[in-house]
């Protein structure tokens, strides 16, 4: 088990299972506002579905319609249960203040990996190696 | 960051969820970009206000806070709509998209907004004085209010601008700060810069070079720029173009722009370039190829009422040949109305188009293949977002090829990419 520190974004507490991208992540046009599916053509993503999970991505990039979008994502229940970055824009964090959805930054996003149980509460983030709960 | 009672009771929902959510966006703002504390604004400038871009992920998201009970307390205007709302449908717009539309304006006025829908907020009563600090969205006015009128504002985002306008206040970080509006590169301008066009072009390039620092331009001719009307409307285009290429919010033209004769206005060791030739800027611009155009196009960002008299007295009593649409204000296009120049220029074919303009419309309907025009903000953006084909050049050019319909490629002027 491993603690991070971040940095509060949008306040929260909840817990899931984490998937990571290295790329940055526009949610205006790259995720599918119907199914929360990436169809962002080459993005490492590409076909995962990210509602309900913990979504991990170094920072957002893209048009500022990317927070109505996410808005509209959760609306639709397709959202990620809570955002990681490791440095927020502003695109995103609009977006997650709107959707009511925990996010943090200034996080070492390094050490977190798709698969891994992560909870956040506030500024922390308590990640649970998959790997290691095998052993 | 500090904030004082109030706005932390606001945060803490005194005033209700609308009003939280607000100050969590400016608070949250704040926080990413090192503000130590907020600042009042004395008005707001709200962009994402066409059905186009916002969707039905804007429209709900808009509704859903206006249903919160989110109102604005400062004077707050509004982007271009996706549409003329009076003309739409004679301009051969679709019908459910004007619907929505509508629903969009309807949340807006919710929130105590009204339908201004102009990028030239400055030009219809929303005109800041030097100073005053401003959220505003839309980078050509953001870049008027800053560099023309020397107000402070960041480019906000169309969340943020409104979220602003909702609890009166902004963080303070950018271009609000003293040190930050100082220029990091000096741009000798050698070349005669003359028309609309012109300073365009020159925006064009100075924009690619500057990215997102303040530029300080020298050499151009502060007699014609200091000319009233006609100088603020060349202002207007050169920092809507630096805006579209690079992401210029403020720039100073020495002897011209108020902050540019401050001491120590630009910092030590700033980067210098020269521009000899606008020639890159318009072949960046020309991206036409047809020289049979269906379109001609004023008013990106939207023409000044001096602007349609150009126009006027351009087309010198010949009629159009293909539509020659001036996008402007709902409130100007009433006083051309009045003052019988809108009328004049109906007569020869000329249509002011209110409320929108071509690069949140939904174009793509109408069928248009190829335009012209001398607005190098619109000539920048048209091809990706309307779909068309575009010639740029002088503003007498731009109503020859109106009158004929066909396109004359001047002396030295060559077509781009």
């Amino acid at each position: 088990m491993k603690r991070l520190t971040g940095r509060v974004i949008k306040h929260g507490k909840t817990s899931g299972i984490a998937l990571v991208s290295t790329e940055p992540i526009s949610f205006f046009g790259m995720v599918d506002a119907d199914t929360g599916v990436v169809v962002e053509p080459g993005h490492p993503l590409m076909g995962e579905r990210i509602g309900g999970r913990v979504l991990v991505f170094p920072t957002g990039k893209g048009s500022t319609v990317g927070s109505y979008s996410l808005y509209r994502l959760a609306k639709a229940g397709h959202a990620p249960t809570a955002i990681i970055n490791l440095e927020s824009d502003p695109v995103v964090a609009v977006g997650a203040i709107i959707s009511d959805i925990p996010m943090v930054d200034q996080v070492d996003i390094s050490q977190i990996h798709t698969g891994d149980w992560v909870q956040i509460e506030g500024e922390q983030v308590i990640v649970n190696d998959r790997a290691q709960e095998r052993q | 960051m500090k904030l004082t009672p109030y706005e932390q009771s606001l945060l803490e929902g005194a005033e209700g969820r609308g009003v939280q959510k607000a100050m969590e966006i400016v608070v949250a703002l704040g926080h990413i970009f090192g503000a130590q504390d907020l600042v009042e604004i004395r008005s707001a400038q709200v962009a994402g206000v066409s059905y186009k871009n916002l969707g039905e992920a804007g429209l709900e998201f808009l509704s859903d806070w206006a249903a919160q009970g989110a109102r604005v307390r400062v004077p707050t205007t509004l982007n271009p709509a996706g549409l003329d709302l009076h003309n739409w449908h004679q301009l051969g717009f679709d019908a459910e998209f004007a619907a929505k539309q509508q629903r969009v304006l309807e949340a807006f006025a919710a929130m105590g907004i009204p339908p201004s829908c102009t990028c030239t907020p400055y030009l219809v009563g929303n005109a800041p004085a030097r100073g005053e600090h401003l959220a505003w969205a839309e980078s050509s006015a953001v870049s008027f209010a800053n560099s023309v009128l020397g107000a402070r504002t960041n480019r906000e985002g169309g969340p943020s601008a409104l979220a602003a306008a909702i609890v009166g206040r902004t963080a303070r970080y950018g271009l609000h700060l003293d040190a930050n509006r100082r220029a990091q590169l000096v741009v000798e301008v050698r070349c005669p810069v003359r028309s609309l066009s012109d300073f365009g072009a020159l925006g064009i390039l100075v924009g690619q070079q500057a990215r997102n620092r303040v530029p300080y331009l020298r050499g151009l001719d502060a007699t014609h720029l200091l000319a009233r009307p006609a100088g603020l409307d060349l202002l207007k285009t050169l920092g809507a173009a630096m805006a579209a290429s690079g992401a210029v919010a403020l720039y100073h033209v020495e002897g011209v722009t108020p902050e540019s004769d401050e001491p120590s206005i630009i910092v030590p060791g700033a980067e210098h370039i020269a521009i000899t030739d606008l020639k890159a800027g318009y072949q960046a611009l020309n991206r036409g190829g047809e020289p049979a155009i269906d379109l001609v196009w004023f008013g990106c960002p939207h023409a000044s009422l001096a602007e349609l008299e150009t126009i006027v007295r351009l087309l010198n009593g010949r009629p159009c040949k293909v539509p020659l649409w001036v996008t402007m204000a709902r409130a100007l296009r009433d006083e051309a109305a009045r003052n019988g120049l809108l009328q004049r220029f109906e007569a020869l074919g000329g249509r002011v188009v209110a409320d929108t303009c071509l690069v949140v419309a939904p174009m793509q309907g109408l069928g248009f293949q190829c335009m012209a025009t001398p607005c190098a903000k619109g000539a920048y953006y048209a091809p990706a977002h309307s779909g068309v084909a575009v010639h740029f050049s002088s503003p007498e050019a731009c109503v020859e090829a109106a009158i004929t319909g066909s396109w004359v490629a001047e002396a030295g002027e060559e077509v781009g990419e």
